[in-house]
């Protein structure tokens, strides 16, 4: 299935979509009131977009820079091509260790490896501990947003969850009670996992640290009592000195959910005496993209998810419907990059309305480049026959005035050649709306007759 | 060719050419932030904010606000009469039980009422996570007003461990409903002194 | 000052009304404005389908229609902004590149060069504005909601000079409807959604007209508000800004 027919799907239930719409619209607006409280925040965005820009253009020696600081700091330093060799670093530091449970943090990019899974299948436990990511594991989903991980589920589903799972009383759905419960029972794996991995929100070259942002505490909780300590991270995360944080985290949480800060903004410089501290440096696609001049600056995102917040599709589709780790206005530009013939319909389920574009705190041109995909895949990936044909008439017709103006006599050009035109049930467009009414004359005709 | 070198060098193939940096951070002046906006956003996001006036009295506010005889530790000698100065530990999660603990802070930041705290601060790293309760302690002067100072004043200091804490643990995963204390503290106290 | 008239061909063949009030219009308003008979289209129902590499008859086409114009303008935000942004014909590079700064936005032709103030016209009803996106985040027609800057609108300002006329405000007045090109029949249910929302919020502030300076947001809130049977009504701002008393 295509976004097209999940997102069908999806519209099934109206009232679903009504509520799934107005929670995400709710927390843009919350958002803008964060933006609007800060005055120099367009300023903001073109500084952390011209670092982010500077940053692509120098990768290669900050990426070494890093390294060399990092492992000054006693971090270990781990460099994986791929998904799979990210996964197989992973589970070659717990191997090491035998350890066969570990707890994670959030982290997409652990997401977009399927690292859960392969390390399942190779009889590791994983427990995911932020509370949204923990319900769409007991749910056996992937999280549809990449900070609101659950924001597809009501919360008499995740009561039924928890009750399966958690043991809380049935029929409970009460989000304090709810999140009470798996504060319990995440503390006790806490408590006793050896190993914990983090994703990284930003890793300075200058000082060789990163920074790891929740508002749950649960990145810390894990970090701090494990042994083992294994930080995944793309290798677009770097920025060059510590002081740019001051603009990254002004703008993250801002953009995200309309706080000021995420409530724990923990840096990791070394590690805790005795404790083991790697941190895998993952390219995955990325140094692939940063060769494509049109697509390249992608690379800038921060991960705030405020595109899919503001995204009128995203809104009423679902993030499920876009099939890949990262859903929204974002993924769209960034899946066709790992692979564009499975994501291609991605860069079409977009009105190029460009909200996306300007709520982006680090100003990615989101909508250019979905309409800069539409182009690559038509030539790369081919079409139905059925619709390049229409385009080739049309482009006949729209070049040609004449047999614009025959079209448009014998009912109208676009009666003809428009997808949306053609007046039964299995024209897309009449099955909610009607049809625009043939006028007696076009414009053209009644300009001769009036003006000439 | 290793994996990091196969990669380095796609980088160093494909990066485009170099953009200048824009941000140069210079030094910010010794401007302080505002107590009262510091105070504001940290009560919106869950925080207390106290002005005891004086050390005995922020004992008892404290002592009121945890009056049970359960766990509380802390990093600064000031309290010893409060909670236990005198704590080591094997494992980390040997703190699992610990109701309240005290330590102290760098600084505050007033536009998103966040806190610096450094691992000398804390001991040991889980310290200001694992409590159900932190009490945080600042000087009244170091408030600063937004994050560009803060990191003016974090500079190129070393800290093996640092992070900023605004306000206590929480999550709104469910319905966007705000639940306070989801993994780390449940709520947080902060007490400010001349 | 000459004026050439660029009709998108969908106003054309399913709008005229839309293009005779901007015609009739700019001629009020004194301004030497001609419509050249042999246009068609901007190609952007192409080139947003993926399929810019067909565009290239259609922009020389245009090219050479209204190549001997001082401005082009256009009563359709999306046009005019696609062909801000594309129209080029490599025979005639530097022409082509040219005439993109000479294509406006009727209401932005209104502001901006004519520098209107005044406007002879009334519209006694309650009327909605919807802002197509590409003219209000393409082309700059009124400040964005996702922006931290100061609040203009070059519609509404003209709106505004409009005697009798009730302007609602809605609850999101920059939101998309969904009609989006061949999006309104690729993504059906996400569109018509879309859609419905916008018309219920105009519905809500008891609005008589929904008005906006694309057609083709218009012709997308029509089918769905005739398929509702509702009473509130479309009409392109031109025929607002052109609205004599009876």
């Amino acid at each position: 299935m295509n976004h097209s027919e999940l997102a069908r799907d999806f519209n099934k239930d109206e009232q679903r979509v009504d509520w799934h719409d107005e929670t995400l619209f709710w927390i843009r607006n919350k958002r803008d009131k964060a933006a609007q409280a800060i005055p120099e925040w367009e300023q903001l965005r073109e500084s952390a977009s011209a670092i982010k820009d500077n940053v692509l253009s120098g990768l290669h020696n900050y990426l070494l820079e890093f390294e060399s600081n990092a492992l000054r700091n006693g971090i270990k330093i781990h460099w994986a091509q791929d998904a799979a060799e990210h996964n197989l670093i992973v589970h070659s530091i717990l191997k090491a260790s035998g350890i066969r449970q570990m707890i994670k943090s959030k982290s997409m990019l652990t997401e977009e490896c399927g690292l859960n899974a392969y390390l399942e299948k190779r009889d590791i436990e994983v427990i995911d501990t932020d509370l949204g990511e923990r319900i769409v594991q007991l749910a056996k989903e992937p999280p549809s947003h990449i900070v609101l991980p659950c924001i597809h589920k009501k919360k008499e589903e995740i009561g039924t969850l928890f009750h399966e799972h958690l043991g809380t009383r049935k029929g409970e759905s009460d989000p304090l009670v709810l999140t009470a419960a798996a504060r319990e029972n995440l503390r006790a794996a806490f408590l006793s996992r050896r190993a914990a991995l983090t994703g990284v929100n930003f890793a300075v070259a200058e000082t060789g640290e990163f920074v790891v942002c929740t508002n749950e505490g649960n990145a810390d909780m894990g970090a701090h009592l494990a042994q083992v300590h294994i930080a995944s991270m793309g290798l677009e995360k770097i920025i060059p000195k510590r002081a740019h944080l001051g603009i990254f985290l002004r703008l993250l949480t801002r953009s995200a959910t309309g706080q000021p800060i995420t409530t724990y903004s923990s840096h990791f410089q070394k590690p805790r005496e005795g404790q083991q501290m790697h941190l895998i440096i993952v390219d995955n696609g990325r140094s692939a993209q940063l060769g494509k001049p049109d697509f390249r600056n992608s690379l800038k995102c921060i991960r705030c998810g405020a595109c899919m917040n503001t995204c009128p599709v995203y809104r009423r589709s679902g993030g499920h419907s876009y099939q890949h780790a990262i859903a929204g206005p974002i993924g769209a530009i960034l899946a066709p990059n790992l692979d564009m013939e499975q994501h291609a319909d991605l860069p079409f389920a977009s009105t190029l309305c460009g909200s996306c574009t300007h709520v982006c705190p680090v100003k990615i041109n989101i909508h250019e480049q979905l309409y800069k995909w539409r182009q690559e895949i038509v030539k790369k990936t081919g079409v139905p026959a059925a619709k390049e044909m229409s385009m080739k008439l049309m482009k006949n017709a729209l070049s040609d005035p004449a047999l614009y103006r025959l079209a448009g006599k014998t009912g109208r050009f676009l009666l003809k050649y428009a997808p949306f035109t053609i007046n039964n049930h299995f024209n897309p467009w009449y099955q909610q709306r009607e049809m625009p009414q043939a006028p007696e004359t076009s414009f053209r005709s009644w300009y001769l007759k009036h003006q000439k | 060719m290793k994996s990091r070198e196969k990669i380095l060098s796609r980088i160093l193939e494909h990066q485009p050419e170099s953009t200048a940096l824009p941000f140069s951070p210079e030094i910010q002046g010794n401007e302080t932030g505002s107590l009262q906006i510091f105070t504001e956003v940290l009560t919106k996001i869950g925080g207390h904010v106290y002005q005891p006036g004086n050390l005995n009295i922020m004992k008892d506010q404290i002592r009121g606000l945890f009056p049970g005889k359960s766990r509380k530790i802390t990093t600064l000698s000031l309290f010893s009469d409060l909670a236990d100065t005198g704590w080591t530990i094997q494992s980390p999660s040997e703190l699992k039980d610990v109701e309240v603990a005290i330590i102290g802070a760098h600084f505050g930041v007033a536009e998103n009422g966040a806190l610096w705290i450094t691992e000398d601060q804390m001991k040991q790293r889980v310290v200001p996570f694992i409590c159900q309760h932190l009490v945080l302690l600042l000087e009244k002067k170091e408030i600063l007003s937004d994050m560009k100072q803060a990191y003016s004043r974090i500079g190129d200091s070393t800290y093996g461990f640092g992070t900023f804490i605004s306000g206590p643990s929480k999550t709104a995963d469910i319905e966007q409903s705000l639940v306070l204390g989801a993994h780390g503290p449940k709520s947080l106290h902060v007490f400010l002194l001349d | 000052m000459k004026v050439g008239l660029f009709v998108p061909c969908y106003v054309d063949q399913f709008y005229p009304g839309a293009a005779i009030a901007s015609l009739q219009l700019l001629q009020k308003l004194g301004v030497d404005v001609h419509y050249p008979l042999n246009q068609t289209c901007c190609g952007q129902p192409m080139a947003n389908s993926g399929f810019e590499h067909l565009t290239l008859g259609c922009n020389a086409l245009f090219l050479k229609n209204f190549q001997a114009f001082d401005y082009i303008v256009s009563p359709s935000g999306s046009c005019v902004l696609h062909l801000k942004e594309h129209l080029e014909v490599p025979a005639a590079e530097q022409a082509s590149l040219q005439m993109r700064h000479k294509i406006y936005e009727l209401t932005e032709f209104l502001t901006d060069i004519l520098k209107l103030e005044h406007l002879d016209a009334s519209f006694p009803f309650r009327v909605g504005l919807h802002l197509g996106c590409h003219g209000q985040r393409g082309l700059g027609l009124a400040q964005m909601s996702e922006k931290v800057a100061p609040f203009f609108s070059k519609p509404l300002k003209l709106l505004n000079m409009i005697r009798d006329i009730q302007l609602v405000e809605l609850d999101r007045p920059d939101e998309c409807c969904g009609f989006g090109g061949t999006f309104c029949v690729a993504e059906e249910a996400v569109s018509v959604k879309m859609g419905k929302d916008r018309v219920a919020d105009h519905q809500r502030q008891g609005a008589d007209y929904i008005t906006s300076t694309d057609m083709s947001c218009l012709m997308h809130l029509e089918g769905i508000l005739k398929r509702n049977k509702s009473h509130i009504r479309v009409l392109h701002i031109a025929e607002i800004l052109n609205h004599k008393d009876k």
